[in-house]
């Protein structure tokens, strides 16, 4: 940063020096009201007694407080937390087993790659349709298993409370475990072989390789996905309002339908805004270090 | 196919490799399961499917179901199919992915080759944008767009997605030009060319990959996005996501699974058919908005 542009600017020429932030300009403009001004918008409203529409009483951390009382915003986080917790640990472990699998010289790798990785290409609405009707108890798997003669058979879980939770994660780690499996083997394949063969000649098992060598090395991979899986499972709303609906009941609401859903049908419009400051500090808080080590390393 | 090859360390005998092999190809049966869920039973009457057919292929083929949901399934209150939706969502998604392209590329090129004081901080403020919750958006935005007489309008979906695309052009464009040699530019400099001959000239014909890898990322996930769609559009101007779900959820008349299987492919067919035909450049894409190296 401290070199000045790595074009010559040897002309005095006013415009030619002002050409180029002149076309960023109106970029940078974009992006500082409607990300940065916006964030403070509703940062303010958080503080604010607004109902239908914004109103400007402010009204300190009332709505803050009033959130956290909620029973549907406990909910709703600890419903993130299991959901979160599952989605990141599912895809990391089968996008690995599936990375190392697939790293093995396998014939037709290409083709394989293509279908593990085509759900990312899916709209959540799309996905959330097939496995809504999929999971179904009535038409769905358990009517299909029942039509085979296995009559006691049942897997009710999208309509089950307590259970309705795990099916967001089945779709949701069904959709991203094969991006996932492409980051690893974006890793696997940036690994020296010569380490490698160096320690088979010392005798080390296929086994012993991967977990003494191969897996320490894939750290960065395990960050980056550890990044965007957090901050998707933050954000998770189309799936869950296709599967779901955040249903039954509130069993699978999480932060991101609770903020709609407090905002602009139920006229919190404050306790919406709270809510949606935390979710955007919870992702700052993982996507700035990563941004900020990932900028720097660039110097 | 059980030989070692010479370059790879890791050694697997025979029995391993069929073992590796079933493995593989039972989770491409696992990946592939939802789709042909949807494609088998949007081709069979409807009470196929309630008698526990999920899972088996059509006794009655018929395109019954698509011809309905195209043109006379209810979307709301109006029974008009997905066909004015699916207009919609092309409407939305040309222009949004043409602008932000096109402002990713100028945006990029300045942020490498012209570089100035604090480019860096421009660069990682754009950066963030892309990975903010956008619920923190959505009550000003419902204002904003309220104020410019954009609200539930096809071009007030166009200019959100235009004004959150731009973070993650920038980002691909700026890490594209950054490995370009700033010799060239600075040798035609030197010859006369101004800022945007250099552009036109040097950066863009150069650039065909990553406009590539941009446009199908943006369309992707324009054509994908559910949450703008839901808060910011009307009946008339809904895109295929919302109306998709909304055919989905009406809770009135019996449930056409069939019909909901086969709209979902028309909302899905888009970007399956960009990701068969350059889903290497859709990966590239994916990657470097994750792992940025």
């Amino acid at each position: 940063m401290a070199q000045p542009a790595s074009v010559g600017r040897r002309s005095g020429d006013w415009l030619r020096d002002a050409l180029p932030k002149l076309v960023l300009s109106p970029s940078l403009a974009i992006v500082l009201i409607f990300v940065y001004g916006f964030i403070f918008f509703t940062f303010y409203l958080s503080f604010t007694d607004s109902r239908i529409l914004p109103s400007y009483g402010l009204v300190g951390f009332e709505n803050y407080d009033k959130l956290f009382r909620l029973r549907a915003w406990g909910i709703a986080v600890d419903n993130l937390i299991i959901f979160g917790g599952l989605y990141i640990v599912i895809c990391c472990a089968l996008g690995l087993a599936l990375a190392i699998l697939l790293d093995q010289k396998i014939r037709s790798e290409g083709f394989i790659r293509t279908i593990y990785l085509y759900p990312m290409a899916l709209s959540f609405i799309v996905t959330g349709t097939a496995w809504k009707w999929f999971l179904d108890p009535g038409i769905g798997l358990e009517a299909v298993v029942h039509s085979w003669g296995w009559e006691s058979f049942t897997f009710d879980w999208i309509k089950n409370r307590d259970m309705a939770i795990y099916t967001i994660v089945i779709a949701a780690v069904w959709q991203t475990s094969g991006f996932v499996m492409a980051m690893f083997l974006a890793g696997l394949r940036g690994i020296d072989n010569e380490v490698l063969k160096a320690a088979q000649i010392d005798g080390a098992s296929n086994w012993a390789l991967y977990r003494r060598i191969v897996i320490p090395q894939l750290r960065p991979a395990f960050m980056s996905a550890f990044v965007v899986l957090a901050h998707m499972a933050i954000k998770s709303y189309d799936l869950v309002i296709a599967l779901t609906n955040g249903g039954p009941g509130r069993a699978t609401e999480l932060p991101a339908t609770f903020m709609y859903s407090y905002t602009f049908t139920r006229n919190q419009m404050g306790i919406g805004a709270a809510s949606a400051v935390i979710m955007l500090m919870t992702i700052a808080a993982i996507i700035v270090p990563y941004l900020w080590s990932e900028l720097r390393e660039k110097k | 196919m059980a030989q070692a090859s010479s370059d790879t360390a890791v050694r697997t005998g025979s029995a391993t490799r069929f073992i590796i092999y079933t493995v593989l190809i039972v989770f491409c049966l696992y990946y592939l399961l939802p789709l042909y869920v949807m494609v088998v039973n949007s081709l069979k009457p409807l009470d196929e499917i309630r008698g526990g057919g999920m899972l088996s292929l059509p006794e009655v083929w018929t395109l019954a179901p698509w011809g309905s949901a195209w043109s006379t399934a209810q979307i709301g209150v109006e029974a008009t199919g997905l066909k004015p939706y699916f207009l919609n969502s092309i409407i939305m998604v040309v222009p949004a992915v043409a602008i932000s392209t096109l402002l990713g590329a100028l945006n990029g090129y300045v942020l490498t080759k012209w570089r100035f004081r604090g480019d860096t901080i421009v660069f990682g403020l754009m950066l963030f944008g892309c990975f903010i919750p956008f619920q923190m958006v959505l009550i000003p935005m419902a204002r904003m767009l309220g104020l410019m007489g954009l609200a539930g309008t096809v071009p007030g979906l166009i200019f959100v997605h235009l004004v959150y695309g731009i973070g993650f052009s920038t980002l691909y464009f700026r890490n594209y030009y950054a490995q370009f040699p700033t010799e060239l530019v600075r040798a035609a400099m030197i010859d006369g060319a101004g800022f945007f001959r250099i552009f036109q000239r040097i950066m863009l014909p150069s650039s065909g990959p990553i406009a590539v890898v941009c446009i199908i990322w943006q369309f992707t996930n324009i054509w994908n996005d559910f949450l703008f769609g839901a808060s910011f559009s009307d009946f008339s101007s809904q895109p295929m996501t919302v109306a998709l779900n909304n055919l989905v959820q009406s809770s009135t008349g019996v449930k056409e699974y069939n019909v909901h299987f086969a709209g979902a492919i028309m909302a899905a067919l888009p970007t399956l058919l960009v990701y068969v035909v350059a889903g290497r450049f859709f990966v590239r894409g994916l990657m470097a908005g994750s792992v940025k190296g």
